[in-house]
């Protein structure tokens, strides 16, 4: 056994020489390769070995060595935060916009992709396509500016008509009060990126068979009744994958979102990990801690991911892997 | 094919058109809300009720956007760092690509392997922000490009473009004597178009809407990006006091500004940009879209 393993090693591998040989022989596009190599080990990997700081007492002072050179504390950073003050309201409130938003916006995303698909002048279907997408491409900062702007007290829209037509006597401040911002970081988030993520479900929805639809027109099939019984089944596969992804993302808000909409005032509501994580590391330079969180956040979302897979593949026979 | 509506029919698209108009007035308002803002009159604009139309008509606020030189130097950056941020973005990454590309590329799945890692994991900001400091890019204007260079989602974008590429045409060249290097720039490159158009697309609007590694890594006002210094205008009521106080020193006597009529132009001359080249465009953004999800 050990014989016959060895000798069709040396049949099928090329010895070190011969290795050399031939990516000297394909140099060019080894050295095309080599530059993103370099990069990906200097930006990427370094900073992910870097993480080790979670487990270490590093300080500011020692700099980059200090990864490799500060003293090991096991998981003291890790116990630190979840006896921290701000642990549950942090938590409360990552998972309260996050939940909020995911069963808010992944059902509303599908029906307007299927309502989208339904459109049937062409020219109407393109054109609110293109608008729905443009607001993906102004940043949180514009888009953040925005919602503030509309929402604010003495001159802002929303409380210019709720006063005109008499529903509310006094301006509201809206992102004043901590009671609101669940909602504005939902609607918000839900109007600015609506358009851009139905794009995956029309994609899947151009792909479903037109015999289908013929076939259910003549069985005497309504829009509604075709919607539910032909295109949603159909995009079920892309619903189910983006669905995991959803529900594996659900402890990292958008930190751009958060970060513009956020002020003194509805900081109880509106602190979630990703602006704990910036506010602790970088403000205060408590470096392995607010590593350690993003650490553990990272851990979450992976276990997040996989258990979602693994239930996805249980009851759906689908999932990602 | 031609089919008379039944009456359940029209009444569906009449309710489904309605939808959508709504959904488009929700999604444009805002936007407009803010551009009727930016072009009225400050004092007259605080009593509130500006909604659909400039009540008082002004361009003051805009020539004091303008005037600030603050704005005008972050202009200035973000146009340099977009710039040189889509170009050696897009070469360095679709050189990369191209080489991954080739079927007998030693060490392809070794490489490939550590890209895909790269994609799901990170070491987050402190590791990143201490690199940074050892490698000096903190307060350097490279910051916002050498960390940009490359990413490994655009390289499997690019690698599903070259693999549409009839093999035929690189082996003739190979026949005739050119090597990798030159196949890449003039047989690849003018080929790939579109790819590169969007890619440039979605590169260029990254740089243009990025401000948290200027935030984060710089700390001199010269390098600010012009989202940054938006965000520092709207974020903090004494940022914005500060620009319409300065602001009202050089238009004394014309008191016509605020300012939230300020924020609100500097908003959107930032975002002048991507609206104005966003109609003419959006067909590339939707095709990068495509080619990266449905092969990726």
């Amino acid at each position: 056994m050990m014989i016959a393993r060895g000798t069709e090693l040396a049949h099928s591998k090329p010895g070190k020489k011969g290795i050399f040989n031939e990516i000297w022989r394909q140099i060019d596009i080894q050295t095309m390769v080599w530059p993103g190599i370099i990069f990906m080990l200097i930006f990427n990997y370094l900073p992910m070995y870097g993480v080790i700081i979670a487990f270490k007492n590093f300080v500011v002072t020692s700099g980059f060595q200090g990864f490799f050179t500060s003293k090991w504390v096991g998981l003291k950073h890790f116990a630190d935060f979840l006896t921290d003050p701000n642990f549950y309201t942090v938590l409360k409130n990552t998972l309260g916009i996050n939940i909020m938003g995911l069963m808010i916006r992944f059902p509303i995303t599908i029906i307007f992709a299927l309502f989208l698909n339904e459109i049937t002048n062409d020219k109407f279907k393109r054109f609110t396509q293109t608008v729905s997408y443009l607001p993906h491409f102004l940043s949180w900062v514009i888009y953040g500016g925005l919602i503030i702007k509309i929402l604010s007290v003495e001159t802002g829209a929303v409380n210019n008509y709720l006063l005109k037509w008499g529903i509310i006597d006094e301006p509201i401040f809206f992102l004043g009060e901590p009671k609101y911002f669940w909602s504005i970081a939902v609607i918000s988030a839900l109007l600015k990126e609506l358009g851009w993520s139905a794009i995956l479900y029309l994609a899947a929805i151009a792909g479903v068979d037109q015999e289908l639809y013929e076939a259910a027109i003549i069985d005497g099939a309504g829009r509604f009744k075709r919607m539910w019984h032909i295109t949603l089944p159909s995009i079920s596969g892309t619903i189910v994958i983006l669905l995991i992804f959803a529900i594996s993302g659900i402890l990292s808000s958008g930190f751009d979102q958060i970060w513009m909409l956020q002020n003194p005032l509805n900081v109880d509501a509106s602190e979630v990990i990703d602006t704990y994580v910036y506010k602790v590391g970088l403000q205060q330079m408590r470096f392995s801690y607010s590593t350690a969180v993003g650490l553990m956040r990272s851990v979450v979302a992976l276990i997040l991911l996989l258990g979602a897979n693994f239930v996805s593949n249980k009851i759906t026979e689908k999932g990602i892997f | 094919m031609v089919r008379i509506k039944s009456r359940e029919d029209i009444i569906f698209d009449i309710f489904n058109t309605i939808l959508m108009l709504i959904l488009i007035f929700l999604t444009l308002y805002p936007v407009w809300f803010c551009i009727v803002g930016s072009f009225n009159e400050g004092l007259d604009y605080m009593r509130g009720g500006v909604n659909f139309w400039p009540r008082k008509f002004t361009l003051s606020n805009y020539r004091v956007v303008l005037m600030e030189p603050r704005i005008k130097d972050a202009y200035k950056i973000t146009i340099l760092r977009t710039i040189i941020g889509v170009i050696t973005h897009v070469l360095f990454t679709s050189l990369f690509a191209y080489g991954f590309s080739r079927r007998n590329l030693i060490g392809k799945k070794i490489y490939g392997t550590m890209g895909i890692i790269t994609m799901f994991f990170s070491g987050g900001l402190i590791p990143s922000y201490l690199l940074y400091k050892w490698l000096r890019l903190l307060n350097s204007f490279w910051v916002y490009i050498i960390p940009a260079l490359f990413n490994f989602w655009n390289v499997i974008i690019f690698q599903s473009f070259f693999r549409e590429i009839p093999e035929s045409i690189n082996e003739s060249a190979r026949i005739d004597g050119a090597n990798e290097y030159q196949i890449y720039f003039y047989l690849i490159l003018p080929l790939s178009k579109p790819v590169l158009a969007a890619l440039a697309l979605f590169t260029g609007v990254w740089h243009w809407n990025s401000y948290f590694d200027s935030m984060v890594f710089t700390t001199s006002q010269e390098l600010s990006t012009i989202q940054l210094l938006l965000m520092k205008i709207i974020r903090s009521t004494e940022g914005a006091a500060n620009v319409a106080s300065r602001a009202g020193e050089m238009l004394e006597r014309q008191r016509d500004i605020s300012s939230t009529t300020v924020q609100m132009a500097t908003m959107v001359i930032t975002s002048a940009p991507i609206m104005m080249l966003y109609p003419f465009l959006q067909k590339y953004f939707v095709k990068g879209v495509m080619i990266g999800s449905i092969k990726g």
